[in-house]
């Protein structure tokens, strides 16, 4: 797989390189941080209570209160955030032209995908871990379990890996880096709300529908259940989209 | 080294270039001519494996362009027309990017970096950003990241567009100096480009080779007629009596005025020089002979002939 290696370390270098990354990294962590304090003021008034009546000290729970709100809300800010980070990886190659360099040189189209997807999933990566500062702390304050708080951490990065395929393929269509965010975040957000309808459906449809909405698979995550029937959805969704980014790109060429 | 066999390359229902074949040989330079949306970005970006071609196939190295297609691009330098940059990276962080890419060795990337810049004449620059630096540098670093892991053949698309006279020189003395050890394509509408620095030329036009030859070749072949430019200038004496007069020297095809100032283009048979006649004939007849000289034929009109005949012809 020639390729891999200088494309991913030449993403990174762009990435750090251009201002997105911090005007993107700076407003994630900025908002993460606003849910964090309203999750942990909650708790905090939940707490006072419990202080006085012992029913309420039995339900006191962090990983409910505050860990499994804080995973989902990180997850609705990666929606926003992820087409932001996808959309000039294809599309500036091709509106810039350095396309015509990529696949000119040495380096086979996989290892070139592969190196622009895992170096967009390693920088929103590194943006989320901006969060554990947070949980650190609050686990000085309170005891937690922090192999939930790696189950979170762990659906987070398969939740990234699902968002920034379906993010590269839309920037792939098109050389118009609006135009590519556009497309990946209408089509994140499609796959996350199609889990709502299936109070209308039929129940064959709803299973279906269950399984293929985007979030769902995020719940038991946030919970803290690693469930190897998510871990294989998120795979699967990714291997399938950068499968078709692929073959898009082939045809891309055959066209001309 | 370069076989390009009857490749055809059709978008959608545009067909770009049709049924194009030549050969280029180890150590050639050559011109790749034709007037703008003729066809040679196209055939470059197959040979350079970037697009494959409708029909047809094209060769490196004995290697098919489709086949094994990394074999190929690792023999190959491009640049492409647009000299296409990461604008953000600075001109070593970019080369070291392409040193890897080619396959460079870890321990002699920075050796390969500085060899490439050396010859380019970018060692001055390595640590600026490209964004930043002029058109003139950038074509450079255009040319460097092609020469980079030191590949036998070279393929510039329109190298020396956009550039002052005095960069265009540079360039093109780079391209010559290159070319005593490579093979090189070089694409071009500019034809005194492809006369001074190439072997062999191949014009192309609406999507087709119409000649392949050497530029002194290609002149003798078309040249039928000998053209001789002379002025004169008579005070007394109207023009058209010298004109007469010429025309009845025996191998003088047609005589015509060039302009009011006493220019005529006087156009004889190829086999004899008759400048002493003409001259002696002007002379002789009371007129002053203010210059006299052959006109050679420049690429320019090969071309534009080549070009209006096939027009002419389809």
């Amino acid at each position: 797989m020639a390729g891999f290696k200088p494309v991913y370390r030449k993403e990174l270098y762009s990435f750090f390189a251009s201002p997105t990354f911090y005007v993107v990294a700076l407003i994630f962590l900025i908002i993460a941080g606003y849910f964090f304090f309203s999750a942990v003021s909650y708790y905090n008034i939940l707490s006072f209570q419990g202080m006085q009546n012992p029913m309420w000290r039995e339900q006191l729970n962090p990983t409910e209160m505050v860990l499994r709100p804080f995973f989902m809300d990180i997850s609705v800010i990666m929606l926003l955030v992820c087409p932001l980070l996808t959309m000039r990886v294809l599309a500036e190659e091709r509106k810039t032209n350095t396309s015509e360099l990529l696949f000119t040189y040495p380096l086979s189209d996989t290892g070139v995908l592969l190196g622009k997807f895992l170096a967009t999933l390693s920088v929103l990566f590194i943006i989320i871990l901006g969060t554990l500062p947070s949980l650190i702390y609050f686990g000085t304050l309170t005891p937690l379990r922090w192999q939930i708080v790696g189950a979170g951490y762990l659906g987070l990065f398969l939740l990234a890996a699902a968002f920034i395929s379906l993010g590269i393929l839309a920037s792939s269509l098109t050389e118009n880096q609006i135009i590519a965010a556009v497309i990946a975040f209408g089509a994140l957000l499609l796959f996350w709300v199609i889990g709502w309808s299936k109070a209308f459906t039929g129940p064959q449809m709803a299973r279906f529908i269950n399984y293929i909405s985007i979030i769902n698979h995020f719940e038991n995550f946030a919970k803290g259940v690693i469930d190897i029937r998510d871990v294989v959805y998120y795979v699967v969704f990714s291997t399938f989209f950068l499968f078709l980014t692929l073959r898009f790109l082939e045809s891309q060429r055959w066209r001309g | 080294m370069i076989e390009v066999e009857s490749i055809t390359k059709r978008y959608g229902s545009l067909v770009a270039i049709k049924d194009v074949s030549f050969s280029v040989e180890k150590g050639e330079i050559v011109g790749f001519l034709g007037p703008n949306g003729a066809g040679k970005t196209t055939t470059l970006k197959i040979i350079t494996c970037y697009m494959p071609p409708s029909e047809g196939r094209v060769k490196v190295d004995g290697i098919d362009c489709f086949e094994d297609s990394l074999a190929v691009r690792k023999r190959l330098g491009y640049l492409p027309e647009s000299v296409p940059l990461y604008r953000e990276m600075t001109v070593r962080r970019f080369l070291r990017f392409v040193a890897e890419s080619k396959g460079v060795e870890p321990k002699k990337r920075q050796k390969e970096i500085e060899r490439v810049a050396d010859t380019c004449g970018l060692s001055k620059v390595t640590n600026r950003i490209i964004g930043h630096l002029s058109k003139g540098y950038r074509q450079r670093v255009g040319i460097a990241q092609a020469l980079i892991n030191d590949p036998p053949i070279l393929i510039f698309d329109e190298p020396t567009i956009g550039l002052d006279p005095s960069q265009i020189i540079e360039i093109r003395q780079l391209i010559k100096d290159l070319g005593e050890e490579k093979t090189i394509i070089l694409s071009s509408h500019i034809l005194p480009e492809v006369s001074q620095v190439c072997q062999k030329v191949i014009i192309i036009n609406k999507g087709k080779v119409i000649a392949t030859e050497t530029p002194a070749n290609l002149t003798s072949q078309l040249q039928k007629s000998t053209k001789i430019v002379l002025q004169v200038k008579s005070d007394s004496q109207p023009i058209d009596s010298i004109i007469e007069r010429l025309n009845n020297i025996p191998g003088v095809l047609k005589v015509s005025r060039e302009d009011h100032n006493g220019t005529l283009i006087v156009e004889t048979d190829q086999t004899k020089d008759l400048r002493p006649q003409i001259s002696r004939t002007v002379i002789e007849n009371n007129w002053d002979l203010l210059e006299i000289k052959l006109h050679d034929f420049s690429l320019e009109d090969i071309f534009l002939e080549l070009v209006t005949k096939e027009e002419e012809a389809s």
